[in-house]
């Protein structure tokens, strides 16, 4: 088996693993009760927060867990909305969003009478400032844009987008980090609010977290108890808040070292998808290594996951959260890169685990692929 | 290596001295008091190397981050303010170059070049070289020159050897560096006002030590870590603090037992100090420091103080005593202890509040009162079996068993 889909999840990190098991079996108490154990569970999550928060240059209070990062971005854009929505009841995101994120923004459009503007992307995947000053309002009170797209793999400039709608407008800016977090600069410093994921870094499913900054306020979905700040009720899941923190400290320090190996790898599957014919690569190379899209012309994206998976290799083709509709790559699309390649589309995501040797394998496996049932 | 793909990178730190430059023939230990402070706050930083002057204290940052030096150095007393600092050899084409590299690197609009000639004998005086210097960037650069209020001010110390190209000057903590100016003993509570008392009395240059009285199972395990959490706040300002825990179930209860109710708490307060005096003796404290404020809760009345002081000769030193809790609350906040103060735990001066407690007490009616029981064995137990703990600046209480998880 060749796993190729790190960016959809990726495998339990053995020392966090450990670490969680410790957590499990040690310290169960509710980390809200007066006892000792309660107290216990309650300082460790307390010290993870505080790791969380030095690691990623926040302050501690900025820091709230949640269940994953769908839940962070919910709460993120849902709970801004509601609190804000007397400001203005307008939003902007972009067309190549999560799901996560363009659900929300629908039921907001839908549901409760908000007004979004989805901006485009160029050909590299990217949103452009032109756009975003074009959308911005008056009553604009919230943007959400992606640092890194889970599809292309297209890193935006948030830096200059977020210092664009500060300087310009009264809104707030949400960032969602997910696929960049270990992998890419964060540029925390420039946005209030962001959301992160454990699963996507070797740590554990049901893990996420949202970065709100001090000054801004939120209502929260889960109306219950006094659990981070009120903001999101329900008992703590403290261990896996806890092992949160190990985990981020194992991604952060060997980010630069792994990023490196994984840009070696891409150069090297960018090279050997350029010798082969009907494939047309469709992540720029300026965007994150860890991530490779391509088309191949002449077998669709179903029945090429198909083939491969029938090889032994684990690759998507589009964002693994909406894999259960037609194979369609509405970011693709978006992107303007025609329906031929929208709907032809591999994404190969890549780790410091994988072996050039899978590589090979798998270029060996699409050349057959491509050679036994090419259609058109 | 100063640059980096034409990026600007500090190599230094400058730091001002602060109130001591004025303080004669003392200065000598004050300049190796700070030496020591600004060493010990920094430990966690291996690389740094530092020099002394007579009015500068150099820091080499040998490739460690300027930021998160700052970031400690700014809590340590007895320095006016800092910079970030380029180091170039004394020549002026090095000045020059760096200077306009430092003004490219800036996005601001309008600068200001200020120069000071240590080495009086470099040809150029400090005139000519904001000439030369502010001729490169206006030829080179969009900046313009403002020197009323301008944005980006460049600053060069020429010494003999050594130039020192500088941006914004950081504003230090100020005071006196803790230690020149003895020790003290500080009532720790728990509340809002000691950790201020704390903070202010390091700032005059006095190291402090920390009693706290806990009266299990009145007060909780939880109040008791969350004066920790408050001891290791404010440690960061002197680098170690000891902090005493009082077993005082016994004596609280004896009072209550034994004395007329609005008085407890007077009595209690006067248990107190003369607790804390016996540890000031012991551990060589000069003074008793306090969170007490006029007129802020019954015990804190001037009429208060009179009889619940007569129990002690040392100076008790009240550094909040005429402040409006609003402005306690703002220091507290400037120092990060005020949110760990206001979680709410029971201490042991809200447990037994007694509903109609004695605002004017009489020294008189004290000792009366206390004349019914000797308490003098009660006293001299909780001395005895006071519980010493040591707190660092970011302790992570009980996490050293846990290392593994993180």
């Amino acid at each position: 088996m060749v796993y190729l889909d790190y960016a959809a999840t990726t495998p339990l990190n053995d020392e966090v693993l450990n670490a969680y098991t410790k957590l499990l079996k040690q310290y169960y108490g509710n980390s809200d009760s007066l006892h000792a154990l309660g107290r216990e569970a309650a300082k460790l999550m307390e010290t993870a927060r505080e790791q969380i928060s030095d690691l990623l240059s926040v302050r501690k209070e900025e820091v709230l867990f949640t269940s994953c990062a769908s839940e962070a971005n919910n709460l993120a854009l849902k709970g801004y909305a509601f609190h804000y929505q007397k400001r203005g009841k307008h939003l902007i995101t972009t067309a190549v969003e999560h799901s996560s994120v363009l659900h929300t923004m629908e039921q907001l459009e839908k549901q409760f009478g908000f007004e979004v503007s989805y901006l485009p992307v160029n050909e590299q995947g990217k949103v452009e400032l032109e756009s975003l000053k074009q959308a911005l309002r008056k009553d604009t009170i919230l943007v959400s844009c992606m640092l890194v797209n889970n599809e292309s793999g297209a890193i935006n400039d948030i830096s200059v987008l977020a210092d664009y709608v500060h300087a310009f407008s009264r809104a707030a800016f949400h960032m969602d980090g997910v696929q960049g977090l270990g992998k890419v600069e964060l540029p925390l410093d420039a946005v209030d609010m962001a959301t992160f994921s454990a699963h996507k870094i070797y740590g554990l499913k049901g893990s996420g977290l949202l970065i709100k900054k001090q000054h801004v306020e939120l209502l929260p979905l889960i109306s219950a108890g006094q659990q981070e700040q009120g903001l999101r009720g329900g008992t703590s899941n403290s261990p896996v808040n806890t092992v949160f923190a190990k985990t981020l400290r194992l991604a952060l320090e060997k980010q630069a070292e792994h990023t490196a190996y994984v840009k070696g790898l891409n150069d090297y599957l960018r090279e050997e998808l350029a010798k082969l014919d009907h494939i047309i690569i469709n992540s720029d190379p300026s965007g994150s290594p860890y991530i490779l899209n391509f088309s191949c012309l002449k077998i669709g994206s179903e029945i090429m996951l198909n083939a491969l998976d029938e090889r032994g290799f684990c690759v998507s083709a589009q964002s693994t959260c909406a894999s259960h509709t037609k194979a369609h790559s509405y970011v693709l699309s978006a992107m303007g890169l025609g329906e031929v390649r929208a709907t032809h589309a591999v994404r190969v995501s890549l780790s410091h685990l994988t072996k050039q040797s899978e590589l090979t394998s798998f270029i060996e496996a699409l050349k057959e692929i491509i050679h036994d049932y090419q259609i058109r | 290596m100063t640059i980096k793909s034409d990026k600007v990178v500090y190599n230094h730190i400058l730091v001002r001295y602060g109130e001591l430059s004025t303080k004669g023939k003392n200065k000598k230990d004050f300049i190796s008091r700070l030496l020591h402070n600004v060493k010990n706050a920094l430990r966690e930083f291996p690389a740094l190397t530092y020099e002394k002057t007579h009015d500068r204290l150099y820091i080499m940052l040998n490739g460690e981050d300027a930021h998160k030096v700052s970031d400690l150095l700014a809590k340590v007393f007895g320095i006016s303010s800092f910079s970030f600092a380029i180091k170039v050899p004394s020549d002026m084409e090095e000045i020059r170059s760096m200077a306009l590299k430092v003004a490219k690197n800036s996005d601001a609009l309008t600068f200001k070049i200020v120069s000071r000639r240590s080495f009086k004998q470099f040809p150029l005086i400090s005139d000519e070289i904001n000439r030369a210097v502010a001729a490169d960037i206006l030829r080179q650069t969009e900046l313009k020159v403002d020197v009323h209020d301008p944005q980006l001010r460049i600053q060069i110390e020429v010494h003999q050897f050594d130039t020192y190209i500088m941006i914004n000057t950081i504003p230090g903590a100020g005071g006196y560096p803790v230690g020149v100016g003895g020790k003290a003993l500080v009532m720790l509570s728990g509340g809002i006002d000691s950790p201020v008392a704390s903070y202010l009395t390091m700032k005059r240059g006095v190291a402090i030590e920390c009693i706290h009285y806990a009266s299990p199972p009145y007060t909780s395990k939880r109040a008791q870590e969350k004066v920790l959490q408050l001891a290791a706040k404010v440690a960061g300002y002197q680098g170690h603090i000891r902090v005493h825990i009082v077993p005082f179930t016994e004596l609280q209860l004896a009072i209550y037992k034994h004395c007329d109710e609005s008085y407890a708490i007077t009595i209690m307060r006067r248990m107190m100090y003369r607790i804390a005096q016996r540890v000031c003796e012991r551990q060589n404290c000069l003074a008793i420091v306090n969170g007490e404020s006029i007129g802020q809760v019954a015990s804190q009345t001037l009429e208060s103080m009179q009889t619940i002081n007569q129990v002690v000769q040392i100076p008790v030193i009240r550094p909040v005593v005429t402040m409006d809790k609003l402005e306690i609350i703002d220091l507290a906040k400037h120092i990060d202890t005020y949110d760990i103060s206001i979680q709410p735990f029971e201490d042991c001066c809200t447990i037994f509040t007694p509903k109609n407690p004695v605002t004017k007490p009489t020294l008189k009616k004290a000792e009366k009162l206390e004349s019914f029981f000797d308490f003098e064995p009660l006293v001299e137990a909780c001395v005895e079996q006071i519980e010493t703990i040591n707190v660092y600046p970011g302790t992570k209480f009980s996490i050293e068993e846990n290392a593994d998880l993180f």
